[in-house]
């Protein structure tokens, strides 16, 4: 446990600071470079969560597709050297987050969660449930969540087709 | 506490997101903002998936086991959908910062007040 403990600790620490760099940073390049980072943060704790496969496809989608995709466009738009100006806003954009924050930490303190760890002999059903997870995500995608599946392939083709159409040269 | 722990590591990222979503003023910022979000969204329901079974679990007595093993892996699917769908948005929304940074000349959200020339 303390093993796991010290993995929590060093991501999570990580990518708080990550991510307080990519909306803090003056150079947008290395904003987007730092949100690289908080990806692979999360991924670390998506292993801990045993949940192995969603840790890959983190990796695969987060830190290979959409981050590049984000340093193209930075890439693409010349205003990287007037850098990531804040704007007008500034109080009520910094008191909106702090207050959702403090009642977010409030309910989540404050809740009672039906933990798994009340069960009987929940240690087997954890175990149980969390062997072999692609295969079993597989199964449920293709049977229980077949409209789903076929949904978010629609979805991605129209999304795919709408930004060619809007990048076009006229 | 192991639970709640992931969760509010989930509630920070979020609210640094919403934060950078509000306060700047590039574009493209505000959308690594909008990641932030969809990230910390997904950690909490991949925590959820892990630590927590629904109440009829709990108070149901025949075969629990069987019912907890059915309900524990939804949060993974759920969360898989959020990538999908993440993923749709952001190579739409670049589109639209390329489209916008064309017809403008300038990538700052507080000059987007035409959707055309």
């Amino acid at each position: 446990m303390l093993f796991q403990d010290v993995i929590f600790w060093i991501l999570s620490v990580g990518g708080v600071a990550a991510a307080l760099g990519v909306v803090l940073l003056k150079d947008i390049f290395r904003a987007a470079l730092l949100l690289v980072v908080v990806f692979l943060a999360i991924s670390g704790h998506f292993f801990l969560l045993a949940a192995e496969f969603l840790g890959v496809v983190q990796i695969l989608i987060y830190a290979g597709a959409i981050s590049i995709l984000i340093i193209f466009a930075i890439m693409l738009t010349r205003d990287v050297q007037r850098g990531n100006l804040p704007n007008r806003l500034q109080i009520p954009a910094v008191i909106l987050p702090v207050l959702l924050l403090s009642a977010l930490i409030f309910v989540i303190v404050e809740t009672d969660w039906n933990l798994v760890a009340a069960l009987p002999n929940s240690e087997n059903i954890v175990d149980q449930a969390f062997e072999n997870t692609s295969f079993k995500l597989a199964k449920l995608l293709m049977e229980d969540y077949a409209l789903a599946f076929g949904a978010a392939g629609v979805l991605l083709l129209a999304s795919i087709i709408g930004a060619l159409s809007l990048v076009r040269e006229r | 506490m192991d639970l709640e722990r992931f969760l509010v590591f989930s509630a920070v990222i979020f609210a640094i997101g919403l934060y950078g979503a509000l306060a700047r003023r590039n574009v493209i910022t505000v959308l690594m903002g909008l990641e932030l979000m969809f990230n910390a969204v997904t950690v909490s329901a991949v925590a959820m998936s892990r630590y927590v079974v629904s109440g009829r679990v709990l108070t149901d007595s025949y075969s629990t086991s069987e019912a907890a093993l059915q309900t524990l892996l939804t949060g993974q699917v759920f969360a898989l959908f959020i990538i999908v769908v993440a993923a749709a948005e952001i190579a739409l929304g670049l589109g639209i910062v390329i489209a916008f940074y064309r017809s403008l000349e300038t990538v700052d959200v507080s000059q987007a007040n035409l959707m055309r020339r």
